[in-house]
């Protein structure tokens, strides 16, 4: 290699080409760039007409230049060119490569590997034996042992940083004790922080030979959490720098994303660590959804916070009375608007008083329960610091021993009292301005709210003290006792809007949102002993690079060293003990090492850097601008323009505007039929064929007319101009996207249908609505109901042709819709239930649908069925079931209320006679 | 009817052209019918009696005249039989030559009209104008024929019309009829030398007529400089120049004399000659043409 100053060249003889530059001068001097040629009908007139001052016969100088400069350029890429090239400094003795794997040096850690590779690979050359100390903690125990240093390559190079910190062996001489005789050279790879045993390994290094320690190339920065009230971070760093923090978690959409930037405050410096506290201050919504924090642009596990419990939102557990099952009856309970005026903000448990006691939940909103079987567990825990939060109701009001109730606020009346209604005085009562320093301090009391009824309280002297919200007659609408270190908080009307309009404005909401902030976090922890895990499970854990994964392969880790942080066999992450989530944080504070004793290398040592490509690419950029400039000559400035916007221009990208199917647009017209494309041509071209199939019979046969089927492609395609799906499902289809998912949920609620069919007949006669493993993954983030096989009495029975079996290419085998409502009779005299109101979003079947329906173009059937007369009989029934299906995802329950005629008539009849 | 088997090709080339051509005729037509208007047409009655359309005189008949020439209504006021003569309306005959020449397919900058462009142009507003007058008009080796219907034909034929094999285009001597007015659009770029030919034949034939250059303003300012190979658009010739302004003094001189040479041609034959450059307006060289053949 041939070395000039700060450039080395590889291949240094091709620098003989430069000679040739000067004898390229001389031939491109002499060859002028081409004149323009222009059309001109006068040429006669200038027949023989000489040039008063030609222009010179030469290329101009500038351009000559590009040109040398060009050809240099690539003559000297040529050479191999490297920039500073690493000059090797020979050493004989044993190496030993100590390089330092946990979170800390995950950041350059390709960096720390190449320059461990380095080393080994020069002691290779040089024959010396070596020995690569890997400091994860992993390591074999016993003596370390040295081998030719080739040999331990593919060690280093399937080495990665450990989600915990640096961890090096225990007893140095012990570990050292085969080491071949002679000087031991030692190249520490340091990651630059102070660890246990550290000083002991240096002394005992330097003992043995020269060390030399690599630090790092970058200063370290890591993420700590403080718990308490109001959890807040703390960013520790080497340097002085202050980056953003990122909270990243799922945003409304289910996509994690970058949440909220917090920024650091001001620093404190000690012993060279600069120490930076960042308040996570953010709305509970947003807070609620934070998954972890990380520092921006640092990529290793102690730059991550993972949130837990502790920075997570509350837990509040509703207790009350199941709900009704039918869509219309749930705007009737009262779960359901604390559901809805809850969950954006916390999470929610539901179930018995005894489930949610143990799962530890922060606030427990009981709706309308009396005389509860778990009411000693229930003050035990309010008087540990649980909120509990009560709503009236017809059930206690009517309840004969109210006075007898324990965890009330305020001892209540029996019975209540009505204000406005059709037996009673007066109008319904609003609410009265909130005390300036309650709890519902500066909420605003809107006029509309009005309370039709509610629960008096016994008038008591501290009844003024324990309200925190009045009507306007100054009578009580929520009282709040605190009982140890919890309260009791009584809203003296229900959750729903029976008995008040208030859970009906946005004032309800913020005043539960008041409430729940108010309780304490977690008040379970410390009187959970009795739940105490003693193990706790690894769930998600990150690796050294902070980058989160499935925990597989871990075992449980005890509860007691969890409180040690993180350490080989228990990485940073997220550990489960029953409903509990605690996270185990790489980051935190550290203290910089001092190396006495030993070489530091200077950090800039970085290997060569190579400037061939370099070089190459501006031979191009040359030569380009040199035909700019060639064209610019020949064709005038006009073209070379152009050719430069066009240069310019082309490789900007298309701005799109948002595309629409037009076969969408057609669809939203004819109320086309539509199927999913599932990336078989064969099965997509039979669901084309069968819809065109089916939407030909309804054409001919029922009022409805739909156009040519479209296909749909669920990544892209918008679902909500659709009102029917066909799916097909086949074993290759790939799954949709989160965001098809999305628009698929979308279109089953806003009354959609999808027809599953996974074509197979159920051959392997496996039952159940999830036939196949290929439609539980498909289906498994739809929100589906509960299925069971189509009742006899099921509209799609007769929502046109009765029908008593739905067959397609096959037959027998059962079709699943949504479940009817448990409990529903038949009334008297009428020949159906009154079933679901409502239309089924799914219907899963077997049957082979399409190739039943497929009719090619000229109207054949595509597929033979069955045998003769049989199989056609089969391949009508199959068109009838088509055609029902579709009149029933059209019209809904219409046809249930239709058949119903009849019986109305007839009773219609009975009456008359009756009267007359 | 189908073409000849002996030239296919060509009849098939040259009804794809026209139809091609064509294309832009009712445009063409239109335009020229807009210029037209722009000027009145003059009477030419004779003072005799004669094929017209206006009244001349009753006079009596005479042997020879035919029962239907009799004017009923005037005989029926005497005893003799009257005929009504009308006065003699003479079409003059005018001729159109446009150069076909390759160098008048040419324009100098796309917001101009090619040179046969405009000179058609011009050459059917004429004949346009003239039609409406009562002249006979036609192509130079074509029958001259009166009414409005001739405008479509000659436009037809100009648009049809081959374009010459090289970069200019003589009229053929043999097509000259006495008592004709001729007129020649032509750019008369290339060699003129046809024209002392066809002005000694026309003064012997007692044909006048008009000598118009078109030209594009490019061919007339010279806009050129630096290194530029000139090549004529049927490329018979080339000048290689290395410094092309430079060359446009002595461009612009050799222009003028060439337009010199033409008017005291056309001086000497009774002929008279003007000049139109593309980005005028046509109306200006329209009068000046029309002013000119009615002297």
């Amino acid at each position: 290699m041939l070395i000039l100053g700060p450039l080395g060249f590889a291949a240094p003889w091709v620098l003989a080409a430069l000679v040739a530059l000067p004898v390229l001068w001389l031939i491109l001097r002499a060859m002028p760039p081409a004149p323009r040629r222009i059309a001109f009908p006068g040429v006669e007139l200038l027949r023989g007409l000489i040039d008063p001052r030609p222009v010179a016969r030469r290329t101009p100088w500038w351009l000559l230049l590009l040109r040398l400069a060009a050809v240099a350029a690539l003559i000297l890429a040529f050479a191999g060119p490297v920039w500073k090239p690493v000059a090797t400094a020979p050493a004989g003795g044993p190496l030993l490569v100590v390089l330092d794997a946990g979170w800390s040096a995950a950041p350059d850690w390709a960096g720390r590997q190449a320059r461990a590779e380095r080393a080994l690979s020069e002691a290779a050359g040089a024959g010396r034996p070596a020995a690569l100390l890997i400091a994860d903690g992993q390591a074999a125990p016993g003596p370390l042992p040295f081998a030719a240093a080739d040999t331990l390559l593919a060690r280093l190079r399937a080495a990665r940083p450990a989600p915990w910190p640096t961890t090096l062996p225990e007893a140095p001489q012990d570990t050292l004790s085969a080491a071949p005789d002679g000087t031991l050279a030692t190249l520490w790879i340091s990651d630059g922080l102070d660890h246990p045993q550290r000083a002991e390994w240096l002394e005992a290094l330097t003992d043995r030979g020269p060390v030399t320690v690599v630090p790092p190339a970058a200063a370290l920065r890591a993420l700590s959490l403080t718990a308490g009230e109001s959890p807040s971070l703390t960013l520790h760093s080497m340097d002085d720098s202050a980056p953003a923090i990122l909270a990243i978690g799922p945003d409304p959409q289910g996509l994690e994303r970058e949440l909220a930037r917090l920024i650091p405050g001001d620093g404190a410096t000690a012993a060279g660590v600069t120490t930076r506290p960042v308040a996570i201050d953010l709305p509970p919504e947003l807070r609620n959804r934070i998954t972890r924090f990380q520092v921006e642009g640092d990529s290793h596990a102690g730059a991550v916070v993972l949130a837990d419990d502790r920075v997570r939102r509350r837990k509040v557990a509703l207790v009350g009375d199941p709900d009704m099952q039918a869509e219309g009856q749930q705007l009737l309970s009262q779960l359901y608007y604390l559901r809805r005026a809850l969950a954006p903000v916390s999470d929610l448990v539901e179930g018995g008083l005894g489930d949610v006691l143990d799962s530890a939940p922060d606030v427990i909103v009981i709706a309308d329960q009396v005389n509860m079987p778990e009411s000693a567990e229930l003050a035990e825990w309010v008087e540990e610091g649980g909120l509990l939060i009560r709503f009236a109701g017809p059930r206690m009001a009517a309840y004969d021993r109210l006075v007898d109730e324990p965890l009330l606020p305020v001892l209540l009346r029996q019975g209540g009292r009505d204000i406005g209604g059709a037996l009673s005085w007066g109008d319904p009562r609003g609410l009265a301005a909130f005390a300036g320093d309650g709890l519902f301090a500066g909420l605003d009391a809107p006029a509309d709210v009005a309370v039709r009824a509610q629960l008096m309280a016994q008038p008591t002297p501290d009844l003024a003290e324990r309200t925190v919200a009045a009507l306007s007659d100054n009578t009580p609408l929520v009282t709040r006792e605190r009982r140890g270190q919890g309260q009791v908080v009584l809203f003296h009307v229900t959750a729903n809007a029976e008995w008040s309009s208030l859970p009906l404005s946005g004032l309800f909401v913020q005043m539960l949102e008041r409430l729940v902030a108010s309780a304490r976090v977690s008040p379970a922890n410390e009187q959970a002993d009795d739940r105490e895990q003693p193990f706790w499970t690894p769930e998600t854990v990150l690796d050294g690079f902070g980058r989160a994964n499935p925990a597989a392969g871990l075992s449980p880790v005890p509860a007691g060293d969890l409180a040690l942080g993180p350490a080989p066999g228990r990485p940073a992450g997220i550990y489960a003990a029953g409903e509990r989530r605690a996270a185990l944080n790489a980051g935190g504070g550290f203290t910089l090492a001092a190396w006495p004793g030993a070489t530091v290398e200077a950090r800039a040592e970085a290997p060569g850097r190579d400037l061939q490509g370099a070089l190459l690419v501006l031979a191009a950029l040359l030569l380009a601008l040199d035909a700019l400039g060639s064209a610019m000559l020949a064709r005038g400035g006009r073209v070379a323009a152009s050719l430069l916007l066009a240069m310019i221009l082309l490789p900007g990208p298309r701005a799109t505007a948002q595309e629409v199917n037009p076969d969408l647009i057609r669809a939203a017209d004819q109320a086309a039929l539509a199927y999913v494309l599932t990336g078989d041509d064969a099965i997509d071209r039979t669901s084309a064929e069968g819809l065109a199939g089916l939407s030909r019979v309804l054409f001919q046969r029922t009022s409805v007319e739909p156009g040519a089927p479209v296909g749909i492609d669920l990544d892209h395609d918008d679902l909500s101009v659709l009102t029917f799906l066909y799916w097909p499902v086949t074993d290759s289809q790939p799954m949709p996207s989160p965001a098809a998912y999305l628009r698929l949920n979308h279109f089953l609620r806003s009354g959609g249908m999808i027809l599953f069919d996974t074509r197979d007949g159920d051959v392997a006669g496996l039952g159940g609505p999830d036939v196949s493993q290929a439609l539980r993954d498909l289906a498994a983030p739809l929100e589906i109901p509960p299925l069971a096989p189509v009742p006899h009495d099921h509209v799609l029975t007769r929502s046109f042709y009765l029908l008593e079996d739905f067959p397609g290419r096959w037959q027998g085998s059962p079709v699943w819709v949504e479940a009817p409502p448990a409990g529903v009779e038949a009334a008297e005299g009428v020949p159906f239930r009154h079933l679901n109101d409502g239309v089924s979003p799914v219907v899963i079947g077997a049957n082979s649908w399409a190739e039943a329906w497929a009719m090619d173009a000229n109207g054949f059937p595509s597929f033979p069925i069955g045998r003769g007369w049989e199989g056609e009989r089969q391949r009508e029934l199959a068109y009838r079931f088509g055609v029902n299906l579709i009149m029933y995802a059209l019209t809904g329950n219409y046809k249930s209320d239709q058949v119903h005629v009849p019986a109305l008539l007839d009773r219609l009849r009975v009456e008359e006679g009756l009267s007359r | 009817m189908t073409p000849p088997p002996a030239a296919p090709s060509r009849a098939a080339g040259l009804r794809v052209g026209a139809e091609a051509a064509s294309a832009h005729l009712p445009g063409l037509i239109l335009s020229a019918e807009r210029l037209a208007a722009m000027v009145a047409p003059g009477a030419h009655g004779l003072r005799r009696a004669g094929p017209g359309e206006d009244f001349w005189q009753y006079r009596p008949a005479s042997a020879g005249d035919g029962a239907r020439s009799i004017d009923w209504r005037r005989s029926a006021r005497s005893d003799a039989q009257f005929v009504r003569d009308r006065e003699a309306q003479t079409a003059q005959a005018v001729a159109l030559w446009v150069s076909a020449g390759q160098g008048m397919d040419w324009r100098g900058a796309d917001d101009r009209p090619t040179k046969a462009a405009r000179a058609q142009l011009l050459a059917l507003a004429l004949a346009m104008v003239l039609l409406r007058g009562g002249e006979k008009v036609g192509l130079l080796g074509q029958p001259a024929r009166a009414g409005r219907a001739q405008a479509d034909r000659l436009a037809e034929a100009m648009v049809t019309t081959a374009a010459a094999p090289g970069d200019g285009d003589a009229p053929g001597l043999e097509a000259l009829r006495p008592n004709q007015r001729l007129v020649i659009l032509s750019d008369f770029l290339t060699d003129p030398a046809w024209l002392g030919d066809l002005l000694a034949r026309a003064g012997a034939l007692g044909v006048a007529g008009v000598l118009m250059q078109v030209l594009d303003p490019d061919e007339e300012e010279f806009p050129y400089a630096g290194a530029v190979v000139f090549q004529s658009p049927s490329g018979a010739l080339r000048h290689d120049s290395r410094d092309a302004a430079g060359l446009r003094a002595a461009y612009r001189q050799r222009l003028a004399e060439r337009r010199d040479w033409l008017a005291g041609q056309a001086r000497r034959a009774g002929w008279h000659f003007g000049h139109h450059l593309t980005d005028h307006a046509p109306a200006v060289a329209l009068g000046w043409l029309y002013q000119v053949l009615g002297r």
